[in-house]
């Protein structure tokens, strides 16, 4: 990657997490924790990497993204708004009665969104049946799922991991935000799901480990999912939750809660500071 | 009316209480500060287990746990324990009749901003249909109290429906309920409005202002949806010649649906149902969501005087 469009993806990244801190604290709920940690990664993905069309978003050509841990719309939404899916003022409606803006995602309601999740477990099984229906019908697109480490307990989506190894899946990615934290707690506290890069392995799968705050690292393994032929591939990504805003990092409580009219201004301020040091 | 409380808490605080039963296990998925079952987790640590974010395995855990003489509760989000559960509770739980209390907290749209992915509108429905499990939607932290304590007595299968939202407290301290029996909060011979849950305050409300227009409905607090108080719906259908259910659940297959199964039965009277009328929930403030959805004080009035146009 040039150093131009790492700049460029950085930039993005805290535009969207700006778009977090907006959303969840204009609607005084929501999750910015696990949205944080994937901005990263959604940013790659939906300004680089995937075959989209704000102005045709129902193309069936088109790749697409689950978002099954489908409590991070505050990420989903920040990225596809500012790629031009939605007005980015919208975000300022997020879960409020009059909005379109659903809590958790909503296929029918929110352009760009490929999947209606909330369910956790369930988006990962949606992802594998994308897929089998792209080969069925001899499409190149590609299917991306991101899951939860906590999302991991849920036994359906070692389900869908059997069932994607076992019709050799290799046009799904699915990532795994490795942010280690689920709401109550550690997740090898609370019910622990190491190893996780073994326990995909072991379920037919290719398997690659990366810094989910690295575009260098997220580049390389979006392309080496795509060359490799015959498994899907397993990113499990190992990030920070809360990442970009000094107070929510690491913290379990900034799972599902929404910072304060101060606290949300802190983190726009850390946020802008960011920007301003990358110009 | 003067404290607000959510029935979840009450159901906390309430399992604390009687975790100095040491038969008592209480089992949570990623959710124990929601469900409020930390409560008993800080005081029985070693009888609260976490099974992680993975409720059907959860639900057939307890069933295990109660197989060898346990006394469980199983707590999560209604829309998991009723639906991402269901055939866990319904093949391991209700199939053997084991002892299990499903603790279902955030049912209903009152969930709020979450939206229509986690609100339980059919959750009655599911349950009900599960033949020997028992059905129990309280009100307020009262009668949650009285009525967890009693799901724990008893043995066999308990769906317990909590709220997220905190309610007005509505009964007395001192006041007695038994499952399976309604509470006749006010009595009235023009109607009769049954409720259950959340929906029995905005019913006292509803009532009030029927008052003052000159019409006397009388309230009952259906707490036991299952099995359902028949006499008190029979009495009710012969003395006020008309019947209005109010749910914060789908209009089909809950507390209207059971009404209306033993009125066609035994009295047929003209009736009507204030609920969610067959359509998914949706994200917003729970103050706006019982508004759009109609569970307002002002629908049933509305509804009243209509059905009361119809005897
Ligand atoms: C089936 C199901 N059970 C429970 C929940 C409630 N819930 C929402 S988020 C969450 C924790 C998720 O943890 P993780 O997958 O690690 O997400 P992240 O850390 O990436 O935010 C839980 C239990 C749910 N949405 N779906
Ligand atoms: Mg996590």
């Amino acid at each position: 990657m040039d150093d131009k469009t790492r700049l460029q993806l950085k930039k993005t990244a805290t535009l969207i997490r700006k778009g977090i801190i907006t959303a969840v604290a204009s609607a005084g709920s929501g999750h910015p924790g696990g949205s944080l940690s994937i901005a990263d990664i959604l940013t790659y993905l939906y300004f680089v990497e995937m075959k989209i069309d704000p102005r045709n978003p129902k193309d069936p050509d088109r790749d697409r993204l689950v978002m099954s841990k489908g409590h991070c719309t505050p990420g989903l939404y920040a990225a596809l708004a500012h790629r031009g899916f939605f007005p980015i003022e919208d975000l300022e409606s997020f879960r409020q009665a009059d909005s379109y803006l659903e809590g958790h995602p909503n296929m029918n309601k929110v352009p760009g969104v490929d999947m209606s999740t909330g369910s956790l477990g369930q988006g990962i099984a949606a992802a594998v049946g994308m897929a089998l229906a792209g080969k069925l019908d001899k499409k190149d697109y590609r299917v991306y799922a991101i899951l939860g480490d906590g999302e991991l307990d849920e036994g359906q989506v070692w389900e869908a991991a059997m069932a994607a190894a076992h019709y050799k899946l290799d046009n799904l990615t699915a990532i795994v935000d490795y942010n280690r934290l689920q709401i109550d707690g550690d997740i090898t506290k609370v019910m622990n799901p190491e190893p996780i890069a073994d326990k995909f392995a072991a379920f037919g799968w290719n398997v690659i480990s990366i810094n989910a705050h690295d575009f260098d690292e997220i580049e390389k393994a979006v392309n080496q999912a795509k060359e490799y032929k015959g498994k899907p591939t397993a990113i499990v990504a190992h990030s920070v939750k809360g990442k970009g805003v000094s107070y929510m990092e690491d913290q379990a409580q900034w799972h599902g809660s929404a910072p304060k009219k101060e606290q949300a201004e802190q983190a726009l301020a850390e946020l802008d500071e960011y920007l301003k040091s990358l110009e | 009316m003067a404290d607000k409380i959510a029935t979840r808490v009450a159901y906390g605080n309430t399992l604390a209480e009687i975790g100095s039963n040491e038969n008592i296990v209480v089992l949570d998925a990623d959710l124990s500060k929601s469900t409020r079952t930390d409560l008993f987790q800080k005081k029985y640590p070693e009888r609260h287990f976490n099974m992680g974010i993975a409720e059907g395995n959860m639900m057939a855990v307890a069933a295990g746990l109660a197989s060898c003489g346990k006394t469980v509760f199983a707590s999560t989000f209604a829309i998991f324990a009723a639906g991402r559960a269901y055939d866990s509770v319904r093949n391991s739980i209700g199939y053997p009749h084991l002892n299990v209390k499903i603790g279902a907290t955030h049912a209903g749209i009152t969930v709020g901003e979450d939206g229509a992915s986690h609100q339980a509108i059919e959750d009655i429905a599911l349950m009900r249909a599960i033949p020997g499990m028992t059905v129990i939607c309280p009100a307020d932290a009262v009668s949650t109290a009285a009525l967890v304590k009693q799901a724990a007595e008893i043995y066999g299968p308990v769906y317990l429906r909590l709220g997220r939202l905190d309610v007005p407290v509505i009964y007395s301290s001192d006041a007695q309920f038994s499952i399976g029996k309604g509470v006749t909060l006010k009595e009235g011979n023009d109607l009769t409005i049954i409720a259950t849950g959340y929906m029995a305050e905005p019913a006292m409300r509803a009532a009030e202002s029927l008052k003052a227009e000159g019409i006397d409905a009388r309230l009952i607090d259906m707490h036991t949806i299952k099995p359902i108080d028949e006499e008190i719906i029979i009495k009710a259908a012969r003395e006020t010649g008309a019947i209005l259910t109010c749910e914060e659940h789908n209009i089909m297959g809950g507390l209207g649906s059971a009404v209306a199964e033993v009125i066609v039965k035994n009295h047929p009277v003209p009736m009507d149902m204030v609920g969610i009328m067959d359509v998914f929930g949706k994200s917003g403030k729970p103050a706006d969501l019982v508004k759009m959805y109609g569970l307002t004080p002002e629908n049933i009035v509305e509804k009243a005087k209509s059905l009361i146009g119809r005897k």
